[in-house]
């Protein structure tokens, strides 16, 4: 018996799980007697101790393996859906992989891992296994263009802030979010819906919004998370008039004042906030008061997160963050005194600190330094505006200039465009330095979002 | 619309951005006393780049920059088509 009573997620699916379901545009699995039935084929006590890669085509799959897994394996790797299989070479030997959980065994026939086990639907009857470890759970880090980085984490950082909340008030939620839940933001939601006692409504990258959201409703979702460039393509779309969930929640970017704007007209009967977490540094804080930023005396310790700002970047430390970076050449995650640098750089107006971009995200204009995210959120307040990005174009005068591609909100008349630029020009010039204020205005039909929900920034 | 006519209504576009007062723009007016600082010119250059498709001070590396207004609107009217 260990010191300390370890805690997997099939000991959270003790009682209540009728009526419960986990689903996907395919197939709806009930969590009633989920303990007694397997996606592994029953092969479950063959992972056992094993550092197993779960590589499945599919959310649901994953989710049902995950809550098999845990507690039994040693640890499992969480493949995003868009991982460069060039990088998985580098990320098995990092992460010791023995064992493979995949719906493609065929694939990893000659790859050298002993054990390969397939994971189907429809579930199968079989004995309920009993808690044996603490699964270290990893998950890779978004954004880089590079071998992504792999987390550490344990379920119980990833669900800290879950258990601290208590569950949510009200009737039962149903969870749904647009990320995939094998990213740190989805997880979130997946835990959540796990431990809340409700059911889950996974997202399908193949799906049309209009056809999500109409899903979404028919399964009665009623909170729902996704990145600010998710929900600003729902209110692109026109679907959101369809939909009224109870909470909407943000997360994975910077959430500035236009988007909760906007979403708050689109759902004024709902409760909005934006949650602050990342891969590395978990959940810092949630803002529920509707407005950008968050408030100054967030810094210091709060719940057991602790915040700091050095040399302007947000510094987090608590029980909730990776715990170590995995792999031979792996960086330390932390500092000396266990602060995880989150990269992301915020500023203090007044008696609030503002998110003005990643550190990494940085482009220069003229040898001054500019945060993309910083110009757009000012474009993102013109009323006629519902999406932009800020770049640097190369400038045989200064080096760099910025321009900006913008979206204009739904049913603006083309010919308003001229007038809607100079207006946007005089917003940013009243508002920003002038290096900041774009040289060019761009009006598109489209950006680009990275498969992990966020506008892709590649050639910043 | 002929070159020289487009580059000049944006120079008075972007001088109506800036708040710069614009001189009479003559051929021989020196660049300098047009009042446009370094960032008017590389606006100016980034939009008659997206407008002719052509960004003459980039295609070659030793390309002089203009000295006058004149030279300015010359070196778009004589880009190889």
């Amino acid at each position: 018996m260990s010191p300390r009573e370890i805690f997997a997620l099939r000991d959270h699916l003790g009682a209540e799980l009728k009526g419960r379901t986990l689903s996907d545009a395919h197939d709806v699995v009930s969590l009633t007697d989920i303990l007694s039935q397997t996606v592994l084929g029953g092969r479950l006590h063959e992972l056992s101790g094993r550092a197993v890669l779960l590589k499945l085509s599919d959310q649901l799959r994953s989710g049902l393996a995950m809550i098999e897994l845990d507690g039994i394996a040693r640890r499992m790797l969480l493949c995003p859906p868009d991982l460069n299989p060039a990088h998985l070479d580098v990320l098995i030997a990092d992460a010791g992989i023995d064992a493979v959980v995949t719906d493609e065994p065929d694939r990893w026939a000659g790859s050298g891992i002993a054990l390969i086990v397939t994971a189907q639907l429809p579930l199968q009857a079989t004995a309920p296994a009993k808690t044996e470890r603490a699964t270290e759970w990893l998950m890779l880090t978004s954004g880089t263009s590079g071998v992504p980085k792999i987390a550490g984490h344990t379920l119980e950082a990833l669900t800290g802030v879950i258990v601290a909340e208590g569950p949510a008030r009200g009737p039962v939620p149903v969870w749904a979010t647009f990320y995939d839940i094998r990213r740190y933001g989805g997880l979130q939601i997946f835990l959540r819906a796990i431990l809340s006692g409700g059911s889950m409504v996974l997202s399908d990258p193949h799906e049309a919004l209009g056809d999500h959201v109409t899903r979404l409703n028919a399964r009665g979702v009623s909170h729902i998370s996704g990145t600010p460039s998710h929900w600003r393509k729902l209110l692109m779309s026109g679907s959101a008039t369809q939909f009224a969930p109870r909470y909407v929640r943000l997360s994975g970017e910077i959430a500035d004042q236009a988007v909760l704007d906007g979403l708050k007209v689109a759902f004024p009967n709902s409760s909005i906030g934006h949650a602050y977490a990342s891969t590395e540094a978990g959940v810092g804080f949630a803002v529920n008061d509707g407005l950008e930023g968050f408030p100054a005396d967030y810094l210091g310790n709060r719940s057991g997160v602790e915040m700091k700002v050095v040399d302007g970047s947000l510094r987090i430390r608590s029980t909730r963050t990776a715990h170590a970076y995995i792999g031979r050449n792996a960086a330390a995650l932390a500092d000396a005194d266990g602060f995880v640098d989150s990269g992301d750089i915020v500023e203090l107006r007044g008696d609030r600190y503002y998110f003005v971009g990643r550190r990494g995200g940085i482009i220069n204009i003229g040898g001054l330094k500019v945060h993309p995210e910083e110009i757009e959120a000012v474009i993102n307040r013109h009323a006629d505006v519902r999406m932009s990005r800020a770049k640097s174009r190369r400038s045989p005068i200064t080096g760099g200039i910025v321009v900006a591609d913008v979206i204009l909100a739904d049913g603006t008349d083309p010919g308003r465009a001229k007038e809607i630029r100079d207006q946007i020009l005089d917003q940013c010039r009243a508002q920003l330095a002038s290096h900041k204020v774009p040289a060019v205005i761009r009006f598109v039909e489209a950006l680009d979002v990275t498969p992990a929900g966020k506008l892709a920034r590649t050639d910043a | 619309m002929s070159v020289r006519s487009k580059v000049i209504e944006a120079i008075q576009q972007i001088a109506k951005e800036q708040h710069v007062t614009l001189p009479e723009l003559s051929d021989d007016l020196s660049l300098h006393e047009t009042g446009f600082d370094s960032l008017a010119f590389a606006i100016l250059v980034a939009r008659l780049e997206d407008e002719t498709g052509v960004d003459p001070f980039t295609i070659s590396e030793d390309a002089a920059f203009p000295a006058t207004v004149g030279d300015f609107v010359r070196a778009y009217e004589n880009v190889p088509a």
